[in-house]
């Protein structure tokens, strides 16, 4: 494996040989895709958003074509927390030895706590994302990123339930995302990610009906990647947390461009379900756009764009 | 198994009524009949899930519908043109369950893995009979080459404009004497043939899918052993597993 200084991050104390996470929601539990390449050479991967009871999600169609990407609305479908404890976690170690980023989802400030708690004693998970951004469920998930004080006591919930790093990841569905990302760092967030899905919607002409079954859907894909770059630029000028930035992200270019802003690391999401191979040929072209853009380290441009 | 490639359109042309055939040639995932190929194709951010009809070793072959904005920015494509396409998805058909007399029914766009099934069961030396309806005479296309193989075809039209007047479930007479069944149409087919088949088979099933290769849960159906992915524990289930609900 090539491990490359120049482009080791890190994120509260975790070290990743490169900044490349694939996204929770389009990397499953990480096998899938350790069928196709050897997984170990990401940074880490977010795996599918996890909630405490199994979810089967939303009726289908879940899936619907836009330009430049696509609407989805599953529902956080998953297994539960304790069979990604007991069968998920074990079966993944045996693929991928690096330590992976825990997605949890939740309905209720306690629910994130207690999901969190039981991941907590897992040794293989490196921090914990929490997503308080979901746009597909109901009286949950992006309801408590679209308002400072209930991501603030989600936040400090989950702080208090583990020890691990805790990344609130913050829904760019609001008028002021600043606002939201400094009441998650008051709480005491250790990091954020940020953006989830744009709520989107739409229409099939011949049946004169939204395509999704749910309505509306969280929109990704690379269409969203400017207002991602604008959203990490914002929230890196107002909080001091690292931060790991996503929304769109396609190219090596496209990373540079994001830690640029400000993202300590980056997602891929969308990407990897149109091209399946899309991280292993970023990590592997991240070298030359470096020697392009005449860059050295990637630590030395994490907000360069930055005045000052 | 997954493979994604490029491969090169060697043919594709009209064979029916909005119905096209595009051969493409490269080395290939492809293992057994039912499997499907995810297509990306310029302008379009998702790829396109199209069923295997044929394949060997030097390439492979799809037919397909116009329905909407990929399989009609297919049907321009020349031949010459390459194709970044995943091919190898799905689980496919179990051609061992079929006993030695399996029955195929399909409807319209649900005929094309009827081919490649076909073939591989009457190589295992099955007796294979196929059940094929279409809306119309003109919507009609693989009868000859299924009967090329040495199946015994049966074709249904809706409008009586060509062979018997009626729907695939009009030729399941009580006669019709079959081991297994394997199925591939619409959803309103298969409540029908539900409430007639004599045996278990196994139905194949397609939904609107993000990536097609299992991992961003967006075509998610009930089984009997909890939810599957359509894309990668499917396209084809037993029928024992189906829970046929109202989603159904």
């Amino acid at each position: 494996m090539n491990k490359n200084s120049a482009l080791s991050v890190e994120l509260c104390g975790l070290k990743l040989d490169n900044p490349i996470i694939p996204a929770s929601g389009t990397f499953g539990y990480g096998y899938e895709f350790a069928e196709l390449y050897d997984i170990n050479i990401l940074g880490s991967f977010s795996f599918k958003g996890t909630t405490y009871e199994p979810r089967f999600g939303n009726p289908t169609p879940r899936i619907a074509e836009c330009p430049a990407g696509m609407l989805n609305s599953i529902g956080l479908q998953n297994p539960g927390v304790h069979a990604v404890i007991n069968e998920e976690l074990p079966k993944l170690k045996k693929v991928f030895n690096k330590k992976v980023i825990a997605n949890v989802g939740g309905f209720s400030v306690e629910e994130y706590a207690r999901t969190a708690a039981l991941l907590d004693e897992c040794e293989q998970i490196g921090l914990i994302e929490v997503n308080i951004s979901c746009p597909n469920v109901h009286n949950g998930g992006m309801s408590f990123g679209t308002d400072p004080k209930a991501a603030a006591e989600v936040t400090a919930a989950v702080k208090k339930a583990t020890t691990k790093p805790v990344f609130m990841k913050l829904s760019p569905n609001v008028s002021d995302i600043v606002a939201i990302a400094k009441a998650c760092e008051d709480a005491g967030a250790d990091g954020i990610s940020l953006i989830n899905t744009l709520l989107g919607m739409r229409i099939d002409l011949r049946r004169k009906k939204p395509v999704l079954a749910n309505k509306m859907g969280g929109f990704s894909g690379s269409a969203v990647f400017p207002v991602a770059v604008r959203m990490v630029y914002q929230v890196y000028e107002a909080v001091k947390l690292p931060i790991i930035g996503m929304g769109g992200v396609s190219s090596a270019d496209d990373v540079i461009e994001m830690m640029l802003a400000g993202a300590s690391a980056v997602q891929i999401g969308a990407a990897n379900l149109v091209d399946p191979f899309v991280c292993k040929d970023i990590i592997e072209t991240l070298p030359a756009a470096m020697a392009k853009y005449g860059i050295n380290n990637l630590k030395d441009i994490i907000g360069g764009a930055h005045n000052g | 198994m997954l493979k994604q490639d490029l491969y090169t359109i060697t043919e594709n042309r009209r064979i029916a009524n909005g119905i096209f055939g595009m051969t493409l040639l490269g080395a290939h995932g492809f293992t057994k009949p039912g499997q499907f190929a995810n297509i990306k194709l310029d302008g379009l951010y998702l790829r396109r899930p199209i069923s295997v009809c044929d394949f060997d070793e030097n390439g492979f072959s799809l037919i397909y519908k116009t329905v909407g904005r990929g399989t009609e920015l297919m049907s321009e494509l020349r031949e010459g043109t390459s194709l970044d396409i995943l091919t190898g998805l799905g689980n496919g058909y179990a051609i061992e369950n079929s006993g030695k007399k399996p029955l195929l029914i399909a409807g319209g766009s649900g005929v094309p893995p009827m081919y490649k099934l076909a073939e591989s069961l009457i190589n295992e030396g099955r007796e294979v009979t196929a059940i094929l309806g279409f809306n119309s005479k003109e919507d009609v296309y693989l009868e000859d080459e299924l009967k090329a193989l040495g199946v015994r075809v049966r074709i249904t039209t809706v409008d009586g404009s060509y062979a018997d007047k009626g729907f695939v479930t009009d030729a399941m007479t009580d006669e019709l004497d079959y081991s297994f069944f394997y199925t591939c149409g619409p959803l309103p087919m298969y409540k029908a043939i539900r409430k007639v088949v004599k045996t278990e088979g196994q139905y194949s099933f397609e939904e609107r899918m993000g990536c097609g290769f299992g991992a961003c849960m967006g075509c998610s159906m009930k089984t009997r052993s909890g939810g599957k992915r359509i894309c990668k524990d499917g396209p084809v289930f037993d029928s024992t597993e189906i829970i046929w609900g109202e989603e159904l």
